[in-house]
């Protein structure tokens, strides 16, 4: 095993509870909230996509995929992070 | 300062940690979503800056078109239709990671480990990709909404997926013939299409929830293959709630987790719609409804898909202030599969501007449904079926409930006596306690409404 490869074990194997607990805490009056935010957030992708379509010596299907992932994963990112603050927007506690 | 990027992805990590963590409390909520852009920018401007990136022109304008395709939808889409939106938005985010390990694959050919990531990274990319396109039909009503299943169905699944698996470890192992990276695509794509067809609309918050862990481990396992952490970060995050979700959501409707993981492998038939009981129901009119209401002191409402369908939750708005003016105490239960998606009814309701501490979860509100005067069966069915807590024979039997059978009165508004999603007949609405009001949601509301003021 490479050390790059054991590094990224162990990032996982410590991202992964700490997501679980943090979302254990998330009431589930935001629970469409957290959906949309956890989606525009997985479209984090875009870092993948950039390097890809952007790389040096490139070839074109890969700057084409790339750029085609680019225009999906911001598609996404866009998307994700209004409509989870407009929904946010709505939510309020007291009658006036 | 060849390595501002490192730094820039150890921001981008703690701002997506710390969008989550805020997101648990609505009062610090907006904070979670900025956080997020915050970490988002980090991100993106941190990857421009890296040397590897060379040729900036093609990337900025994709950015500026999937910036000019996104800000639209978010902002024209109403929120009854947030699930659909979320599906589309999944579709996206999958398609994206999908199309980088495609083009990793093709540029490397790798085999062993790396590969094991683009495998994973891909199959579950594209997979989720048709599967959220499809998830997207059934919401939006363009795909019929029933199940659709067929003799052998769950053979063809796991064959199809058995040979993706295999061509997906030969590629591991050794490289492979051309035709094999584009057939292994086909099948991924195949396969989620196949796995949605015979789901339900109402099962639809544990797919979506499902949807959302898939994509999450896509990218996740993008991170691996591009020994990026930041990735791995944000995808585990992203994997464990919406496995968390998916959890909360079978619970709720008493299935096993193995039992939506793979579809709707052995699940009852849903399809099946009960013969119409002919029984007799009490009906009332919006006058009576309207009388009773406001001699109660406790009202609790319980708002389903209905709701959402005839989106009467400005109207229940409008009942519900009406009401307080008068002393009653109205107050909302909302279970945990209600609508298509986690927490969706929550979200209608805060649209039409109820406080959210008038919302309440299932476990919080079932012991004072005994204690309320009325409860307002608005659109649900199954999740508030007595036979869930009794008839061992239902296929909803074990699936927690609303109680609102214990209420002192009990009015459903519905349109027909048209059993619900599971196909079931509700025993509920023959109780001498059950008043059916029978018609559109929203306008019975609305006639419940103008025949108060009489009785102030």
């Amino acid at each position: 095993m490479t050390a790059e490869l054991e590094m990224s074990l162990y990032v996982l194997i410590l991202a992964v509870p700490l997501g679980l607990q943090l979302v254990q805490r998330v009431s589930p009056l935001l629970h469409t909230p957290l959906m949309s935010l956890t989606n525009a957030i997985s479209a984090i992708s875009v870092v993948g996509a950039i390097l890809v379509a952007g790389a040096a010596g490139a070839s074109k299907l890969s700057q084409v995929l790339g750029c085609v992932a680019v225009v999906a994963s911001t598609i996404n990112i866009v998307s994700g992070f209004l409509i989870t603050d407009r929904m946010l927007k709505m939510f309020r506690k007291k009658d006036k | 300062m060849e390595q501002i990027w490192q730094i820039a992805y150890i921001f981008a990590a703690l701002s997506i940690i710390g969008s989550i963590k805020w997101l648990s409390s609505p009062a610090t909520a907006r904070r979670g979503v900025m956080a997020g852009q915050i970490g988002m920018l980090f991100a993106v401007v941190g990857t421009l800056l890296r040397h590897e990136v060379v040729d900036y022109e093609f990337i900025l304008i994709s950015i500026f078109i999937g910036a000019a395709i996104g800000a639209p939808l978010a902002y024209l889409m109403p929120m009854t239709a947030v699930p659909q939106l979320t599906a589309l938005s999944h579709a996206f985010g999958s398609l994206a990671a999908a199309l980088v390990g495609t083009a990793e694959y093709y540029r490397l050919t790798p085999t062993g480990f790396t590969m094991t990531a683009l495998v994973i990274e891909t199959v579950l990319g594209y997979l989720t990709f048709t599967a959220s396109i499809m998830a997207f039909g059934k919401l939006q009503e363009l795909v019929p909404t029933r199940p659709i299943t067929y003799k052998g169905q769950n053979f063809v699944n796991i064959a199809l997926l058995l040979f993706a698996v295999s061509l997906g470890l030969w590629m591991i192992v050794e490289p492979t013939p051309s035709w094999v990276f584009p057939t292994f695509t086909g099948l991924s794509l195949l396969f989620g299409v196949l796995l949605i067809i015979p789901i339900g609309g109402g099962d639809m918050p544990t797919v979506i929830a499902l949807l959302n862990s898939y994509a999450g481990a896509a990218c996740a396992a993008m991170g691996f293959a591009l020994s990026n952490r930041l990735l791995i970060i944000a995808g585990a995050l992203n994997a464990a709630s919406g496995f968390i979700l998916s959890v909360i959501m079978c619970k709720a409707m008493n299935r096993s987790f193995l039992n939506v993981l793979f579809g709707a492998f052995g699940q009852v038939q849903e399809g099946a719609i009960a013969a119409m009981s002919t029984k007799p129901v009490h009906s009332a009119t919006a006058e009576e409804a309207a009388a009773i209401m406001s001699g109660a002191r406790k009202i609790i409402v319980v708002p389903g898909y209905g709701m959402a369908v005839a989106q009467a939750q400005h109207k229940l708005r409008e009942l519900t202030d009406a009401l307080t003016k008068r002393g009653v105490e109205v107050r909302f239960a909302i279970h945990p599969v209600a609508g298509r998606m986690p927490g969706h009814m929550n979200v209608l309701l805060a649209e039409a501007d109820i406080p959210y501490d008038k919302m309440h979860e299932m476990e919080e509100i079932n012991p004072d449904f005994a204690e309320a005067d009325v409860a307002l069966v608005i659109g649900a069915n199954d999740v508030v079926n007595p036979a869930a807590r009794h008839d061992t024979l239902s296929p909803i039997f074990g699936m927690p409930i609303l109680d609102v059978d214990k209420a002192h009165t009990v009015m459903v508004i519905k349109r027909s006596m048209s059993p619900g999603f599971a196909g079931i007949d509700n025993e509920l609405y023959y109780m001498d306690r059950t008043l059916m009001l029978f018609g559109d949601a929203k306008s019975f509301v609305a006639d419940i409404v103008k025949e108060l003021p009489a009785h102030s």
